[in-house]
């Protein structure tokens, strides 16, 4: 059950062409020492102060499974919430979702896999058995005006079965469409996947559920991130996931990265011309603050290369 | 496969094979601090070799005042064992450096031109022109030596001292190299504060001067931004790709900060878009791992940290 992602999401809104959710994820699995609540308030407000449109507060899911996430409650109703922002939060079943709501959270999230083993050895049931969990969820949401977004792990590949079959993603992702998630985050869990892997991905996604619908989430492990993004946005998806200091590293490789960090997209985005309406050196006065109460150096190479450059007027004119 | 799918805008799939210009051994040991004994600069060749990299940057002839790193340059020329079909070009700043490089039995050559005057003046003492006036000489006698010479544009996308540089810039000075005889124009990312954008903006001026098939990419990772680069660049019909093994070398404009791509990773990237390269990714790792160990230090490539603790 740990491994359950449970996120703080900071979302990019592109006025024109891309809305981008980056997110801080699994800090806390990852991050060994318990954040305290406080700490975690301040980052989402830091966040809400960059013009990010939704940050993924929180999970509530059982506190027995995610320490991290205990202080979920505290955490919503802490959070000074900016007008136009959004702050969904994890919910893996019913109880979670009534606590959620009960906690004052106006949006949702579910996480499927396109993996069957990594289905069992994460939530314990195979994959058809969590989308009834989710069918249950995701009906009350409705009947309660709450969205939910979906998420599909494994998407380029399963830390237990490798190599993970295009159709098997679109099954996944149409099942959580047409239960109703108004928005599909496909996770490439583990990093493994290519701008080559993420096109037959995309590809076979793209023929069960719009275009405008689907999102990529992609980890930087392999290094890849970025480029499978850029693939992502060259055939039409115009929503990507990212975190703050590209915080949270890989559960199944230890010590190396996880997430893609939110300022080196943002750093590509700007570069490609692309209005996001984000402050960068916002994000990155906010990565340099969590890792500051982390202990820990930041994984973002343009928070790095900003911090240590000497006198470059490039940078300057760059962030 | 995906590599006929991601195609350019223009239809054009992406080429089928891409040549690897390996760097660490002269531009990314001249950027560690560290003295590397000239044994280990050799085995550290000899590994690349083996792992099938068709083009091993093998050393400098710069003076050893310089580039200290590289004053061993005679020694590591001669104790390499040079596989056959396999270049091993070396720096050439002069005609002193290509004289010497001759001697030590160098067949291929690399001279370096920048698309910032500034830049020009800080790094070399001298003008765009005159640095370009200067390889004049190399370039005669490598003509008469019949030894292929590679021209380096840096800064293409940006300068640590004048910020922004304009394509038609960055064309012009691929231009002279090419017109004076290079082979190929190697065009830098020197800061790496290039994007996908940026790249393809210059790209588009420079192949508009020089042919596509003699333009190669060297992208550096300073902002995390090398593979999407390499990406647009390959989508533009590029296909020789510098990188150095293990992302040796860092950027000297921002301290600690990494600065080339690492291969591993660039090869990691190909191979899953269906392109050819002919290097085996574990020997290439080997590699990676032995240079590292010696240097004390850690890899810079995320495969290589992925896969040793998997």
């Amino acid at each position: 059950m740990g491994n359950v992602p449970t996120t703080v999401k900071h979302c990019l809104s592109y006025e024109q062409l891309i809305q981008d959710y980056p997110w801080l994820k699994r800090w806390l699995l990852e991050e060994k020492e318990i954040v305290p609540t406080g700490v975690k308030i301040q980052l989402i407000d830091m966040l809400s102060g960059t013009g990010l449109p939704v940050i993924e507060a929180t999970s509530f899911v059982s506190s027995k499974w995610v320490p991290q996430m205990a202080d979920h409650t505290d955490v919503l109703r802490g959070i000074q919430r900016a007008p136009h922002v959004r702050y969904p939060v994890l919910t893996p079943n019913m109880q979670g979702f009534q606590d959620a709501v009960a906690a004052g959270a106006t949006e949702v999230a579910v996480f499927g896999s396109a993996s069957e083993t990594f289905s069992k050895k994460n939530i314990n049931c195979s994959i058809d058995e969590s989308m009834l969990r989710f069918k249950e969820v995701i009906n009350t949401a409705k009947e309660r005006q709450i969205p939910v977004r979906g998420y599909v792990s494994c998407a380029l590949g399963c830390p237990h079965e490798g190599y993970i079959e295009p159709s098997k993603v679109s099954e996944v992702a149409k099942s959580l469409y047409e239960l109703g998630c108004y928005e599909i985050s496909l996770g490439d869990t583990i990093g493994v996947g290519t701008p080559g892997s993420m096109f037959k991905m995309l590809q076979s996604v793209m023929k069960e559920v719009p275009t405008n619908a689907l999102a990529v989430h992609c980890h930087d492990t392999y290094g890849q991130a970025l480029p499978n993004i850029l693939t992502a946005l060259q055939m039409g998806v115009c929503v990507v996931d990212s975190a703050v200091a590209g915080l949270g590293g890989c559960p199944y490789a230890q010590g190396s990265s996880g997430n893609v960090s939110t300022e080196d997209v943002l750093y590509m985005l700007h570069g490609m011309g692309i209005e996001t309406g984000v402050n960068l050196a916002k994000v990155i006065e906010a990565g340099d603050f969590i890792c500051n109460a982390l202990h820990r150096e930041t994984n973002s190479k343009v928070a790095k290369a900003r911090g240590r450059t000497l006198g470059c007027v490039s940078v300057r004119e760059n962030i | 496969p995906g590599r006929q799918c991601l195609s350019t805008s223009s239809g054009q799939a992406l080429p089928e094979k891409v040549k690897i210009v390996e760097v660490g051994p002269r531009d990314g040991l001249q950027n560690e601090k560290t003295m590397v004994p000239t044994e280990t600069k050799i085995n550290l060749i000899d590994m690349l070799s083996a792992s099938g990299l068709p083009v091993i940057e093998a050393t400098s002839f710069v003076s050893p005042k310089w580039v200290p790193q590289m004053a061993d340059q005679v020694e590591v020329m001669k104790g390499i064992d040079r596989k056959p079909g396999v270049s091993y070009p070396v720096l050439t700043p002069n005609l002193k450096g290509f004289q010497a490089a001759i001697k030590a039995g160098a067949s291929e050559v690399a001279i370096f031109g920048a698309a910032s005057e500034l830049f020009s003046k800080k790094n070399i003492n001298c003008s765009v022109d005159e640095s370009l006036q200067r390889f004049d000489e190399v370039m005669k006698a490598a003509k008469e030596f019949g030894v292929p010479v590679r021209g380096y544009v840096s800064c293409v996308l940006g300068c640590p001292y004048e910020g922004k540089v304009a394509p038609e810039k960055v064309a012009h000075v691929a231009k002279r190299l090419y017109s004076m005889g290079c082979y190929e124009i190697s065009l830098g990312d020197t800061i790496g504060v290039g994007t996908p954008g940026s790249m393809s903006k210059m790209l588009e001026a420079v192949s508009r001067e020089v042919p596509v098939n003699a333009l190669a990419v060297h992208c550096h990772d300073t902002y995390g931004q090398a593979l999407a680069n390499i990406l647009v660049a390959l989508q533009m019909g590029i296909s020789v790709v510098d990188s150095s093994v293990a992302g040796l070398g860092g950027c000297p404009y921002a301290q600690g900060a990494s600065g080339n791509v690492a291969t591993e990773d660039v090869v990691y990237m190909l191979h899953g878009l269906g392109i050819q390269t002919g290097v085996d990714l574990s020997k290439l790792m080997d590699a990676g791992a032995f240079i590292c160990r010696t240097l004390n230090r850690k890899t810079n490539s995320k495969v290589a940290q992925a896969t040793c603790k998997l």
